[in-house]
């Protein structure tokens, strides 16, 4: 995507001097500018990951060893993953890479003064701290909302929850939901209407396809999950029945909500961090990325069969066999879209000229480790198979191959590659490559011996575990590694094991989080300063964010680029 | 799958003490699906072990060994001068097609499995299932023995409820149920309040509780032994203590069984089925492993 920017770049540069900045509470508070907004969501994007990342610790600690340790009962360890899912999935993912990303890059890459409603953008953001303040406090209100993300009833109705933390939980879901599809209307209405000059579609560069596509998901998937979980609501205190089978609802319909919404969701997590893995492949590789309709249509296609397979997250619930035989095919069928963008990745990298600078180093992670995760999916999309497995810790495994192993890969992969231009500061490579083995060793360990517990059986969301009581001196963080595990693994029966190994890889992993805390203060306070293109890039692999100033002026594109 | 056990062993070797080999529970070092104890299971093991796990080792390790590939030998060093190739239209019909039959190669065995699973198309009895918060209640419809629960023995009385430090935490019931080998068991499972999951991973079964619904699933019990399961959707402050826990007797064993729960001795008793399965012994079945020993009970 080479562009003709002479005219624009020397344009703002003389306004270096007069940016036209409001005072800091206007600009931060009732900002408008999509760069400003986009900051916003990113540090709110780690904050809310800082305390997801809390409860995983928790969870962690408390599954080292069998029995109760931290949790004071079932109820608090159900609060804790419930907070920890829900958090993740629509306070840290969401926000960081479409909020976030997405708010940055997207003007900036089409050529763009801003998003096409500065407000309404405003406002996306703002909803949604109400929305995690809700959600924090439905923790602390009566027995907090320990339903799991997914919020089945009769659990979330008043039969399971009678106290308003599950209430809550719904409004802050709803305002998460507003402030998403709001977002979404401004993404789609800023890519078709306000590229630059020469910009077809088919010129787009593969992150705004990425968003795109995500938008579209995001307006088709959130209004039906606000439609179920409104529903709820009224089940719990309005007396009507929808999920309530003595009044003549069905539990069962809340699922088939729920997943026609959650199952797109997950390619909403996921699609922006294709996106940003192309770009970062592409310039390390110094080559273009390969096969990019193919790229940008297998993008369409995984967001379509997205919105088709929803049951596979239901085999169990007692669906018609010929229902699932269908759902088995249809989400075999992702694989060939998602294999698709795999080995156009890896097309992209032959032959190049590569540099393994951080943000490359977490894309290949999130290539290699993205594969894992997605074989794995393979094995739970039949309906036969899942029926071992459904709802145990392979499940478990899966999902944080994708998301926490991808989409958080993505992320930090993000977050190297455009700190410089975001901040006009580089960030200490030695510390990003440390954070980046640091957290791969962590990860893997935290989640490959999950795969284990799971064919063994060992259910999802439990707090405690069967498996002998360790003597007294075997006990707890402390204890000596080795005698420990000798004894884990001499015993009869047990999930022990794997459950210490996997809470081992679960401290290093925390740990990992300090590395990356302290080289974003680097950056921010002694990071070099950096230039337009501190990457490089080659002319094919140079996107418009790269020919305007790092950090780039608070108005930019002043005169439209055109775009060859 | 093969390599699976021979690095299970090599875990194995590494302690101490090998611990003897218990059917129908999870095991610390096992890498893979617990042992079979239905042709239910064994299709599903066959299925995971010898196509799928074939297929997912080899697609993860095509991958990891292309990226290796691509890090030698493109690295910057290796090769300073980029090459300017987009596009390679046969390629990418092979890398879309492939995948394609590979995926047909899953779903045709994997369709068969399904059905089979599904339902028993003439069962030879039938146990009924009903989830509460928070335990299991049965009944035996066809042996007129009524509903009765199975909640979970706490720590504190595992040792003395079950002798000889032989108790499972958190996977034994006070009330177990007992199911006869080799015939073809009909299992419908409801639920009084909350969603639960009914689950015995040794079966190969997993059927979800929904209040309002009775849902069908079925098991062949190959063998005699101890099978246990927990359950398997999240129903509260107390989703971790409903364990499962199954005598799988000969046919002759489980109609004593049978009589033993519907006379007063049995029903004079505070856990009837606990009652009937010690008065027969059925933990003997515990430990039964070799095919000579479960051809000499059958």
């Amino acid at each position: 995507m080479s562009a003709d920017t002479t005219a624009d770049h020397t344009d703002d540069k003389g306004h270096d001097h007069d940016d036209h900045k409001p005072g800091f509470f206007v600009r931060w508070f009732c900002s408008t500018n999509h760069k400003d907004i986009g900051t916003l969501y990113i540090i709110f994007s780690i904050l809310a990951a800082l305390v997801g990342g809390y409860f995983s610790m928790l969870m962690r600690a408390e599954l080292a060893d069998p029995g109760l340790q931290i949790a004071a009962d079932g109820q608090e360890w159900n609060v804790w993953i419930t907070a920890h899912g829900l958090i993740m999935v629509f306070f840290v993912v969401m926000p960081g890479l479409i909020g976030g990303f997405g708010n940055w890059f997207v003007p900036l890459m089409i050529g763009a003064p801003d998003m096409a409603f500065p407000r309404l953008n405003n406002i996306s953001f703002w909803l949604l701290v109400p929305a995690f303040l809700l959600l924090c406090a439905s923790a602390f209100v009566g027995t907090g909302a320990g339903t799991g993300w997914t919020i089945y009833p009769p659990l979330s109705d008043t039969l399971g929850h009678p106290g308003m933390s599950v209430d809550m939980a719904i409004f802050a879901l709803h305002l998460a939901g507003a402030s998403s599809i709001l977002g979404a209307a401004n993404f789609i209405t800023t890519i078709f209407n306000m590229r630059a000059p020469g910009m077809t579609l088919h010129k787009m560069p593969l992150f705004v396809w990425a968003m795109l596509v995500t938008a579209f998901l995001l307006v088709l998937a959130v209004p039906v999950l606000g439609g179920a979980i409104t529903m709820l609501l009224t089940d719990r205190n309005f007396g009507t029945s929808f999920f309530r089978p003595e009044g003549g609802g069905d539990p069962i319909l809340f699922q088939h909500l729920f997943w026609f919404f959650g199952h797109p969701e997950v390619y909403i997590m996921i699609l922006p961090a294709f996106g940003i893995v192309s770009h970062i492949v592409a310039t390390f590789s110094k080559k273009p990325v390969f096969g990019y309709l193919g790229m940008a249509y297998a993008m369409v296609a995984i967001g379509f069969v997205g919105f088709i397979v929803w049951a596979h997250h239901m085999y169990t619930v007692g669906l018609d066999v010929n229902t699932k035989a269908y759902f088995t095919a249809a989400t075999l069928i992702i694989a060939v879209p998602t294999g698709i963008k795999i080995f156009s990745w890896i097309a992209t990298m032959w032959g190049g000229s590569i540099r393994f600078t951080t943000p490359m180093l977490w894309a290949i992670g999130f290539i290699f480790l993205f594969t894992v995760g997605g074989v794995t999916g393979v094995v739970l999309a039949n309906a036969g198979m899942d029926t071992s497995l459904h709802d145990t810790y392979y499940v478990v495994a899966h999902f944080h191959y994708v998301l926490s192993l991808g989409a958080v890969f993505a992320l930090f992969a993000g977050f190297y590659y455009w700190i410089g231009k975001m901040s006009g500061r580089q960030y200490p490579e030695f510390l990003g490559k440390l954070h980046f083995w640091v957290t791969f060793i962590g990860v893997n360990l935290l989640f490959f011996p999950q795969h284990f517990l799971g064919l063994q059986g060992m259910p999802r969301r439990y707090v405690d575990y069967p498996a002998p009581i360790p003597p007294e001196h075997l006990q707890g963080w402390f204890a000596d590694p080795i005698e420990k595990i000798q004894w884990m693994a001499a015993q009869e029966y047990g999930y022990h094991l794997y459950n210490y190994i996997s809470s081992m890889g679960g401290a290093i992993t925390g740990f990992s989080v300090v590395i990356f805390l302290v080289a974003v203060f680097w950056t921010l306070f002694a990071g070099k300063r950096v230039g337009d293109d501190y990457w490089d890039n080659i002319p094919a692999t140079k996107t418009l964010e790269w020919h305007v100033s790092s950090p780039p002026p608070f108005h930019q594109f002043d005169i439209q680029p055109a775009v060859k | 799958m093969k390599y699976l056990h021979l690095l299970s062993l090599n875990l194995l070797a590494l302690v101490t003490l090998a611990a003897p080999a218990l059917a129908g529970e999870p095991k610390p070092t096992s890498l893979g699906l617990q042992e079979a104890a239905s042709p239910n299971k064994a299709r599903l093991v066959e299925f995971h072990d010898d196509l799928l796990m074939w297929i997912i080792t080899a697609i993860s390790l095509f991958v990891l060994i292309l990226l290796v590939i691509v890090a030698l030998r493109f690295n910057e060093k290796a090769n300073p001068e980029p090459s300017t190739t987009t596009h390679n239209v046969p390629l990418e019909i092979v890398w879309t097609v492939i995948p394609i039959i590979i995926l047909i190669i899953i779903a045709v065995p994997s369709f068969k499995l399904l059905y089979y699973l599904d339902r028993a198309p003439n069962p030879e009895m039938t146990l009924k299932v009903s989830g509460y918060q928070w335990g299991w209640t049965y009944s035996y419809p066809d042996q007129e023995i009524e509903d009765y629960n199975a909640d979970y023995v706490t720590d504190e009385e595992l040792a003395d409820f079950i002798p000889d430090g032989q108790g499972r935490r958190l996977l034994e019931t006070y009330n177990p149920i007992v199911l006869p080998t080799g015939k073809d068991i009909q299992i419908l499972v409801t639920a009084s309040d909350v969603l639960h999951s009914w689950t015995v991973p040794a079966f190969g079964v997993k059927k979800d509780a929904v209040p309002g619904r009775l849902n069908e699933t079925w098991v062949h019990i190959s063998k005699p032994g101890k099978y246990f399961g927990q359950c398997s959707e999240i129903c509260g402050i107390r989703h971790a203590y409903m364990p499962i826990s199954v005598y799988g007797v000969p046919e002759d064993e489980f109609n004593q069984w049978v009589e033993c729960m519907k006379s007063d001795e049995g029903q004079d008793t505070d856990y009837p089925a606990r009652f009937c399965v010690q008065k027969f012994d059925f933990d003997r079945y515990r430990t039964i492993e070799s095919e000579e020993e479960i051809a000499s009970i059958e």
